[in-house]
Protein backbone atom coordinates (compact mmCIF):
# COMPACT_ATOMS: atom_id res chain seq x y z
CA UNK A 1 0.00 0.00 0.00
CA UNK A 2 2.85 2.40 0.80
CA UNK A 3 6.36 1.71 -0.40
CA UNK A 4 9.62 3.64 -0.02
CA UNK A 5 12.66 2.36 -1.88
CA UNK A 6 16.15 3.81 -1.45
CA UNK A 7 14.95 7.37 -0.91
CA UNK A 8 17.69 9.97 -1.06
CA UNK A 9 17.25 13.72 -0.97
CA UNK A 10 19.46 16.66 -0.07
CA UNK A 11 18.90 20.36 0.47
CA UNK A 12 22.20 21.85 -0.65
CA UNK A 13 24.88 20.12 1.40
CA UNK A 14 22.39 18.86 3.99
CA UNK A 15 21.34 15.26 3.39
CA UNK A 16 17.69 15.01 4.49
CA UNK A 17 17.08 11.43 3.34
CA UNK A 18 19.79 8.84 2.96
CA UNK A 19 18.75 5.48 1.56
CA UNK A 20 15.44 5.13 3.36
CA UNK A 21 13.38 2.03 2.51
CA UNK A 22 10.29 0.51 4.11
CA UNK A 23 6.80 -0.79 3.38
CA UNK A 24 3.59 -0.08 5.27
CA UNK A 25 0.60 -2.37 4.74
CA UNK A 26 -3.09 -1.69 5.45
CA UNK A 27 -3.74 -1.56 9.20
CA UNK A 28 -0.04 -1.02 9.96
CA UNK A 29 1.19 2.12 11.74
CA UNK A 30 4.86 2.99 11.40
CA UNK A 31 6.05 5.48 14.03
CA UNK A 32 9.23 7.28 13.00
CA UNK A 33 11.07 8.94 15.89
CA UNK A 34 13.97 11.28 15.44
CA UNK A 35 15.45 14.55 16.70
CA UNK A 36 14.71 17.87 15.00
CA UNK A 37 16.38 18.04 11.60
CA UNK A 38 16.55 14.25 11.20
CA UNK A 39 14.57 14.43 7.94
CA UNK A 40 11.19 13.23 9.23
CA UNK A 41 9.04 15.90 7.59
CA UNK A 42 10.99 15.59 4.35
CA UNK A 43 10.25 11.86 4.41
CA UNK A 44 6.51 12.53 4.76
CA UNK A 45 6.59 15.15 2.02
CA UNK A 46 8.32 12.70 -0.31
CA UNK A 47 5.73 10.04 0.52
CA UNK A 48 2.95 12.55 -0.13
CA UNK A 49 4.45 13.56 -3.47
CA UNK A 50 5.13 17.14 -2.34
CA UNK A 51 8.87 16.62 -2.87
CA UNK A 52 10.37 14.61 -5.72
CA UNK A 53 13.25 12.56 -4.25
CA UNK A 54 16.60 12.88 -6.00
CA UNK A 55 16.99 9.09 -5.87
CA UNK A 56 14.74 6.17 -5.09
CA UNK A 57 11.00 6.06 -5.33
CA UNK A 58 7.98 6.43 -3.11
CA UNK A 59 4.79 4.73 -4.13
CA UNK A 60 1.35 5.15 -2.57
CA UNK A 61 -1.31 2.90 -3.99
CA UNK A 62 -3.96 5.25 -5.33
CA UNK A 63 -1.63 8.25 -5.68
CA UNK A 64 -2.24 11.67 -4.14
CA UNK A 65 -5.96 10.99 -3.91
CA UNK A 66 -5.27 8.17 -1.43
CA UNK A 67 -3.24 10.33 0.99
CA UNK A 68 -4.57 12.11 4.06
CA UNK A 69 -2.21 14.46 5.89
CA UNK A 70 -2.41 15.58 9.51
CA UNK A 71 0.30 17.89 10.73
CA UNK A 72 0.91 20.18 13.68
CA UNK A 73 -0.55 22.92 11.47
CA UNK A 74 -4.18 22.08 10.69
CA UNK A 75 -4.32 23.30 7.05
CA UNK A 76 -7.62 25.04 7.74
CA UNK A 77 -8.93 28.54 7.08
CA UNK A 78 -9.64 30.31 10.36
CA UNK A 79 -12.30 32.61 8.93
CA UNK A 80 -14.37 29.74 7.54
CA UNK A 81 -16.62 27.54 9.62
CA UNK A 82 -15.86 23.88 10.25
CA UNK A 83 -18.54 22.88 7.72
CA UNK A 84 -17.23 25.30 5.07
CA UNK A 85 -13.66 24.08 5.53
CA UNK A 86 -14.67 20.44 5.12
CA UNK A 87 -16.85 21.26 2.08
CA UNK A 88 -13.96 23.12 0.45
CA UNK A 89 -11.39 20.38 0.96
CA UNK A 90 -13.86 17.70 -0.12
CA UNK A 91 -14.64 19.68 -3.28
CA UNK A 92 -10.99 19.52 -4.33
CA UNK A 93 -11.33 15.71 -4.31
CA UNK A 94 -14.70 15.93 -6.12
CA UNK A 95 -16.51 14.30 -3.21
CA UNK A 96 -19.04 15.37 -0.59
CA UNK A 97 -17.93 15.28 3.04
CA UNK A 98 -19.21 12.00 4.56
CA UNK A 99 -22.56 12.66 6.25
CA UNK A 100 -21.42 11.27 9.59
CA UNK A 101 -17.95 12.79 9.74
CA UNK A 102 -18.90 15.60 12.13
CA UNK A 103 -20.67 13.18 14.44
CA UNK A 104 -17.78 10.67 14.34
CA UNK A 105 -15.36 13.35 15.52
CA UNK A 106 -17.73 15.01 17.98
CA UNK A 107 -17.88 18.21 15.97
CA UNK A 108 -21.63 18.48 15.29
CA UNK A 109 -22.26 21.32 17.73
CA UNK A 110 -19.24 23.24 16.41
CA UNK A 111 -20.04 22.78 12.70
CA UNK A 112 -21.09 26.37 12.11
CA UNK A 113 -18.41 28.04 14.21
CA UNK A 114 -15.39 29.61 12.54
CA UNK A 115 -12.27 27.52 13.04
CA UNK A 116 -10.38 30.44 14.63
CA UNK A 117 -12.91 30.41 17.50
CA UNK A 118 -12.16 26.78 18.42
CA UNK A 119 -9.72 25.43 21.01
CA UNK A 120 -6.48 23.76 19.87
CA UNK A 121 -7.89 20.31 20.64
CA UNK A 122 -11.03 20.97 18.59
CA UNK A 123 -9.00 22.42 15.73
CA UNK A 124 -6.94 19.24 15.65
CA UNK A 125 -10.15 17.22 15.48
CA UNK A 126 -11.27 19.32 12.51
CA UNK A 127 -7.86 18.67 10.97
CA UNK A 128 -8.51 14.94 11.28
CA UNK A 129 -11.93 15.41 9.68
CA UNK A 130 -10.28 17.38 6.86
CA UNK A 131 -7.72 14.64 6.32
CA UNK A 132 -10.43 11.95 6.26
CA UNK A 133 -12.93 13.84 4.16
CA UNK A 134 -11.99 11.93 0.99
CA UNK A 135 -11.62 8.58 2.77
CA UNK A 136 -7.85 8.19 2.23
CA UNK A 137 -6.20 4.77 2.46
CA UNK A 138 -2.93 6.20 3.75
CA UNK A 139 -2.52 8.64 6.64
CA UNK A 140 0.64 10.72 7.04
CA UNK A 141 0.99 12.34 10.46
CA UNK A 142 3.60 15.04 11.04
CA UNK A 143 4.08 15.82 14.76
CA UNK A 144 0.31 15.72 15.20
CA UNK A 145 0.47 16.08 19.00
CA UNK A 146 2.29 19.42 19.02
CA UNK A 147 0.45 21.99 21.11
CA UNK A 148 -2.11 19.56 22.51
CA UNK A 149 -2.57 19.20 26.27
CA UNK A 150 -2.51 15.71 27.79
CA UNK A 151 -6.29 15.19 27.63
CA UNK A 152 -6.53 16.38 24.04
CA UNK A 153 -3.51 14.26 23.07
CA UNK A 154 -5.11 11.15 24.57
CA UNK A 155 -8.40 11.80 22.79
CA UNK A 156 -6.48 12.39 19.58
CA UNK A 157 -4.59 9.09 20.04
CA UNK A 158 -7.87 7.23 20.44
CA UNK A 159 -9.19 8.76 17.21
CA UNK A 160 -6.04 7.78 15.35
CA UNK A 161 -6.24 4.24 16.73
CA UNK A 162 -9.80 3.99 15.36
CA UNK A 163 -8.56 5.06 11.94
CA UNK A 164 -5.78 2.49 11.95
CA UNK A 165 -8.28 -0.18 13.01
CA UNK A 166 -10.27 0.61 9.87
CA UNK A 167 -7.40 -0.67 7.76
CA UNK A 168 -5.57 2.52 6.92
CA UNK A 169 -1.82 2.45 6.52
CA UNK A 170 -0.31 5.14 8.72
CA UNK A 171 3.10 6.78 9.00
CA UNK A 172 3.56 8.99 12.06
CA UNK A 173 6.67 11.08 12.62
CA UNK A 174 7.50 12.80 15.88
CA UNK A 175 10.49 13.81 17.97
CA UNK A 176 8.77 12.72 21.18
CA UNK A 177 8.97 8.98 21.89
CA UNK A 178 6.17 9.16 24.44
CA UNK A 179 3.77 10.29 21.74
CA UNK A 180 2.31 7.76 19.42
CA UNK A 181 4.18 4.71 20.74
CA UNK A 182 0.93 3.02 21.71
CA UNK A 183 -0.42 3.54 18.18
CA UNK A 184 2.58 1.98 16.45
CA UNK A 185 2.77 -1.51 15.04
CA UNK A 186 6.30 -0.76 13.80
CA UNK A 187 8.95 1.63 15.04
CA UNK A 188 11.80 3.39 13.25
CA UNK A 189 14.46 5.75 14.59
CA UNK A 190 15.82 8.34 12.22
CA UNK A 191 19.08 10.27 12.46
CA UNK A 192 20.65 12.52 9.82
CA UNK A 193 18.33 11.24 7.11
CA UNK A 194 18.90 7.51 7.82
CA UNK A 195 16.81 4.84 9.51
CA UNK A 196 19.12 3.57 12.25
CA UNK A 197 16.47 1.20 13.56
CA UNK A 198 13.37 -0.33 11.97
CA UNK A 199 11.51 -3.16 13.67
CA UNK A 200 8.05 -4.25 14.77
CA UNK A 201 7.08 -2.74 18.12
CA UNK A 202 6.39 -6.29 19.37
CA UNK A 203 4.59 -5.23 22.52
CA UNK A 204 7.33 -2.87 23.71
CA UNK A 205 6.06 0.02 25.85
CA UNK A 206 7.04 3.67 25.73
CA UNK A 207 9.85 3.19 28.28
CA UNK A 208 11.49 0.38 26.34
CA UNK A 209 11.14 2.28 23.08
CA UNK A 210 12.62 5.36 24.74
CA UNK A 211 15.61 3.34 26.00
CA UNK A 212 16.18 1.81 22.57
CA UNK A 213 15.86 5.29 21.05
CA UNK A 214 18.49 6.75 23.37
CA UNK A 215 20.82 3.88 22.51
CA UNK A 216 20.31 4.26 18.78
CA UNK A 217 20.33 8.06 18.55
CA UNK A 218 22.83 8.74 21.29
CA UNK A 219 21.01 10.21 24.31
CA UNK A 220 18.87 13.32 24.44
CA UNK A 221 15.62 13.06 22.53
CA UNK A 222 12.41 11.73 23.98
CA UNK B 1 -10.29 21.12 -18.98
CA UNK B 2 -13.68 21.28 -17.24
CA UNK B 3 -12.04 19.86 -14.09
CA UNK B 4 -9.42 22.53 -14.35
CA UNK B 5 -11.90 25.41 -14.33
CA UNK B 6 -14.12 23.74 -11.74
CA UNK B 7 -11.22 23.39 -9.29
CA UNK B 8 -9.98 26.90 -10.08
CA UNK B 9 -13.40 28.34 -9.32
CA UNK B 10 -13.52 26.43 -6.01
CA UNK B 11 -10.18 27.91 -4.98
CA UNK B 12 -11.32 31.40 -6.06
CA UNK B 13 -14.66 31.11 -4.29
CA UNK B 14 -12.91 30.03 -1.09
CA UNK B 15 -10.51 33.02 -1.28
CA UNK B 16 -13.41 35.41 -1.81
CA UNK B 17 -15.36 33.87 1.07
CA UNK B 18 -12.34 34.20 3.38
CA UNK B 19 -11.97 37.84 2.31
CA UNK B 20 -15.69 38.48 2.69
CA UNK B 21 -15.50 37.16 6.27
CA UNK B 22 -12.43 39.13 7.30
CA UNK B 23 -12.79 42.16 5.01
CA UNK B 24 -9.30 43.24 6.03
CA UNK B 25 -7.70 43.58 2.60
CA UNK B 26 -10.73 45.02 0.81
CA UNK B 27 -11.28 47.62 3.54
CA UNK B 28 -7.65 48.69 3.68
CA UNK B 29 -7.46 48.90 -0.13
CA UNK B 30 -10.73 50.86 -0.34
CA UNK B 31 -9.63 53.28 2.39
CA UNK B 32 -6.30 53.66 0.60
CA UNK B 33 -8.05 54.51 -2.71
CA UNK B 34 -10.30 57.10 -1.07
CA UNK B 35 -7.40 58.66 0.84
CA UNK B 36 -5.14 58.95 -2.19
CA UNK B 37 -7.87 60.49 -4.34
CA UNK B 38 -8.85 62.94 -1.60
CA UNK B 39 -5.24 63.96 -0.93
CA UNK B 40 -4.44 64.44 -4.62
CA UNK B 41 -7.68 66.34 -5.13
CA UNK B 42 -6.96 68.86 -2.41
CA UNK B 43 -3.22 68.89 -2.96
CA UNK B 44 -3.21 69.91 -6.62
CA UNK B 45 -3.38 73.46 -7.96
CA UNK B 46 -6.17 73.51 -10.58
CA UNK B 47 -4.85 76.72 -12.10
CA UNK B 48 -1.43 75.19 -12.78
CA UNK B 49 -2.34 71.84 -14.34
CA UNK B 50 -5.72 70.90 -15.81
CA UNK B 51 -7.42 68.04 -13.98
CA UNK B 52 -7.77 66.05 -17.16
CA UNK B 53 -3.97 66.10 -17.67
CA UNK B 54 -3.20 64.94 -14.14
CA UNK B 55 -6.10 62.58 -13.56
CA UNK B 56 -4.98 59.52 -15.59
CA UNK B 57 -1.64 59.24 -13.77
CA UNK B 58 -3.29 59.61 -10.38
CA UNK B 59 -5.93 57.01 -11.26
CA UNK B 60 -3.33 54.42 -12.19
CA UNK B 61 -0.98 55.15 -9.30
CA UNK B 62 -3.95 54.62 -7.00
CA UNK B 63 -4.99 51.35 -8.64
CA UNK B 64 -1.41 50.06 -8.69
CA UNK B 65 -0.79 50.41 -4.99
CA UNK B 66 -4.29 49.26 -4.02
CA UNK B 67 -3.71 46.13 -6.13
CA UNK B 68 -0.38 45.46 -4.41
CA UNK B 69 -2.19 45.43 -1.06
CA UNK B 70 -4.46 42.71 -2.44
CA UNK B 71 -1.71 40.73 -4.12
CA UNK B 72 0.34 40.63 -0.94
CA UNK B 73 -2.51 38.79 0.72
CA UNK B 74 -3.21 36.32 -2.07
CA UNK B 75 -0.87 33.58 -0.87
CA UNK B 76 -0.39 34.87 2.66
CA UNK B 77 -3.67 33.31 3.71
CA UNK B 78 -2.44 29.93 2.44
CA UNK B 79 0.56 30.09 4.75
CA UNK B 80 -1.59 30.53 7.83
CA UNK B 81 -1.97 26.95 9.08
CA UNK B 82 0.04 25.65 6.08
CA UNK B 83 -3.06 25.35 3.91
CA UNK B 84 -0.81 25.68 0.85
CA UNK B 85 0.54 22.16 1.49
CA UNK B 86 -3.04 20.90 1.55
CA UNK B 87 -3.74 22.55 -1.80
CA UNK B 88 -0.59 21.06 -3.30
CA UNK B 89 -1.45 17.64 -1.91
CA UNK B 90 -4.96 17.69 -3.39
CA UNK B 91 -5.38 15.91 -6.74
CA UNK B 92 -5.78 19.15 -8.69
CA UNK B 93 -3.36 20.70 -11.14
CA UNK B 94 -1.01 23.48 -10.07
CA UNK B 95 -2.50 25.47 -12.96
CA UNK B 96 -5.96 25.40 -11.46
CA UNK B 97 -4.57 26.68 -8.14
CA UNK B 98 -2.95 29.57 -10.00
CA UNK B 99 -6.08 30.26 -12.04
CA UNK B 100 -8.20 30.24 -8.89
CA UNK B 101 -5.90 32.76 -7.23
CA UNK B 102 -5.89 34.88 -10.38
CA UNK B 103 -9.69 34.93 -10.60
CA UNK B 104 -10.02 35.88 -6.91
CA UNK B 105 -7.42 38.65 -7.29
CA UNK B 106 -9.08 39.99 -10.43
CA UNK B 107 -12.48 40.16 -8.69
CA UNK B 108 -10.84 41.81 -5.70
CA UNK B 109 -9.00 44.45 -7.75
CA UNK B 110 -12.05 45.02 -9.97
CA UNK B 111 -14.07 45.77 -6.81
CA UNK B 112 -11.48 48.33 -5.73
CA UNK B 113 -11.54 49.86 -9.22
CA UNK B 114 -15.34 49.99 -9.20
CA UNK B 115 -15.12 52.01 -5.97
CA UNK B 116 -12.29 54.18 -7.29
CA UNK B 117 -13.61 55.24 -10.71
CA UNK B 118 -16.76 57.09 -9.50
CA UNK B 119 -14.74 58.81 -6.77
CA UNK B 120 -12.13 59.72 -9.34
CA UNK B 121 -14.81 61.23 -11.63
CA UNK B 122 -16.27 63.13 -8.69
CA UNK B 123 -13.04 64.54 -7.26
CA UNK B 124 -11.36 65.39 -10.56
CA UNK B 125 -14.50 66.50 -12.35
CA UNK B 126 -13.75 64.37 -15.41
CA UNK B 127 -16.51 62.96 -17.59
CA UNK B 128 -16.14 59.20 -17.56
CA UNK B 129 -19.69 58.24 -18.57
CA UNK B 130 -19.37 59.11 -22.29
CA UNK B 131 -16.22 56.94 -22.46
CA UNK B 132 -17.32 54.33 -19.93
CA UNK B 133 -17.08 51.32 -22.27
CA UNK B 134 -13.63 51.98 -23.74
CA UNK B 135 -12.35 53.10 -20.32
CA UNK B 136 -13.62 49.83 -18.83
CA UNK B 137 -11.77 48.02 -21.62
CA UNK B 138 -8.49 49.81 -20.87
CA UNK B 139 -8.87 49.17 -17.13
CA UNK B 140 -9.73 45.51 -17.71
CA UNK B 141 -6.79 44.86 -20.04
CA UNK B 142 -4.26 46.63 -17.81
CA UNK B 143 -5.63 44.98 -14.68
CA UNK B 144 -5.44 41.48 -16.16
CA UNK B 145 -1.80 42.17 -17.08
CA UNK B 146 -0.48 43.34 -13.75
CA UNK B 147 -2.65 41.03 -11.65
CA UNK B 148 -1.39 38.05 -13.69
CA UNK B 149 2.23 38.98 -12.99
CA UNK B 150 1.43 40.01 -9.42
CA UNK B 151 -0.25 36.71 -8.60
CA UNK B 152 2.80 34.82 -9.84
CA UNK B 153 5.21 37.01 -7.86
CA UNK B 154 3.00 36.75 -4.81
CA UNK B 155 3.46 32.95 -4.93
CA UNK B 156 7.21 33.36 -5.45
CA UNK B 157 7.75 35.73 -2.55
CA UNK B 158 5.31 34.43 0.02
CA UNK B 159 7.78 32.02 1.67
CA UNK B 160 10.49 34.68 1.90
CA UNK B 161 11.13 36.68 5.03
CA UNK B 162 10.39 40.07 3.48
CA UNK B 163 7.49 39.09 1.23
CA UNK B 164 5.61 42.38 1.61
CA UNK B 165 8.72 44.35 0.66
CA UNK B 166 9.88 42.01 -2.06
CA UNK B 167 6.60 41.83 -3.97
CA UNK B 168 6.49 45.50 -5.03
CA UNK B 169 10.25 45.52 -5.71
CA UNK B 170 9.85 42.62 -8.15
CA UNK B 171 6.47 43.58 -9.51
CA UNK B 172 6.79 47.31 -10.20
CA UNK B 173 9.34 46.99 -13.04
CA UNK B 174 7.01 44.52 -14.79
CA UNK B 175 4.06 46.86 -14.26
CA UNK B 176 5.71 49.81 -15.98
CA UNK B 177 4.81 48.88 -19.60
CA UNK B 178 1.10 48.20 -19.03
CA UNK B 179 0.85 51.21 -16.73
CA UNK B 180 2.37 53.55 -19.32
CA UNK B 181 0.02 52.23 -22.01
CA UNK B 182 -2.96 52.43 -19.68
CA UNK B 183 -2.14 56.01 -18.60
CA UNK B 184 -1.69 57.14 -22.23
CA UNK B 185 -4.92 55.46 -23.34
CA UNK B 186 -6.87 56.83 -20.36
CA UNK B 187 -5.56 60.35 -21.05
CA UNK B 188 -6.72 60.19 -24.68
CA UNK B 189 -10.11 58.86 -23.66
CA UNK B 190 -10.68 61.58 -21.06
CA UNK B 191 -9.61 64.21 -23.62
CA UNK B 192 -12.35 62.88 -25.95
CA UNK B 193 -9.87 61.84 -28.61
CA UNK B 194 -11.05 59.31 -31.21
CA UNK B 195 -10.82 55.63 -30.29
CA UNK B 196 -8.45 54.99 -33.17
CA UNK B 197 -5.78 56.87 -31.18
CA UNK B 198 -5.78 54.25 -28.39
CA UNK B 199 -6.06 51.19 -30.61
CA UNK B 200 -2.30 50.58 -30.60
CA UNK B 201 -2.08 50.70 -26.79
CA UNK B 202 -5.03 48.36 -26.45
CA UNK B 203 -3.25 45.88 -28.73
CA UNK B 204 -0.06 46.24 -26.70
CA UNK B 205 -2.01 45.63 -23.48
CA UNK B 206 -3.68 42.57 -24.98
CA UNK B 207 -0.34 41.19 -26.18
CA UNK B 208 1.18 41.77 -22.73
CA UNK B 209 -1.74 39.92 -21.13
CA UNK B 210 -1.44 36.92 -23.44
CA UNK B 211 2.34 36.72 -23.01
CA UNK B 212 2.27 36.90 -19.22
CA UNK B 213 -0.76 34.66 -18.75
CA UNK B 214 1.08 31.93 -20.70
CA UNK B 215 4.36 32.55 -18.85
CA UNK B 216 2.65 32.59 -15.47
CA UNK B 217 0.95 29.24 -16.09
CA UNK B 218 4.26 27.72 -17.17
CA UNK B 219 6.24 29.13 -14.25
CA UNK B 220 3.76 28.78 -11.40
CA UNK B 221 4.41 25.07 -10.65
CA UNK B 222 8.12 25.83 -10.18
CA UNK B 223 7.34 28.60 -7.68
CA UNK B 224 5.35 26.36 -5.35
CA UNK B 225 7.27 23.08 -5.68
CA UNK B 226 9.88 22.43 -2.99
Amino acid sequence: MLLAEGLRHSFGSVRALDDVSFTVHPGQTLAVFGPNGAGKTTLLKVLAGLIQPQRGRAHVEGGRRAVGWIGHQPQLYGQLTVRENLAFWASLYDVQPPADILARLGLEEHADRPVRALSRGLVQRVAIARALVHDPRVLLLDEPFTGLDRMAAEAFSRLLAQQAAQGRATVLVTHNVEEGTELATDVAFMRAGRFVHLAPRAGRGANEIAAAYRNAIGGGGG
Amino acid sequence: MADWFRHAWRVARKDLLVEFRSRTAILSAAVFVVLVLVVFNFGRDPTAVAAVDLAPSILWVTFTFAAILALNRAFQLELENQALDGLLLAPISRGSIYLGKLIANLIFVATIEAIGVPLFALFFNVRVLPVAAPLAGVIALATVGFVTVGTLFSAMTVRTRFAELLLPVLLLPFMIPPLIWAVLATARLLANRPLSEIEGWLKMLAAYDILFVVLAFLLFPATVNE
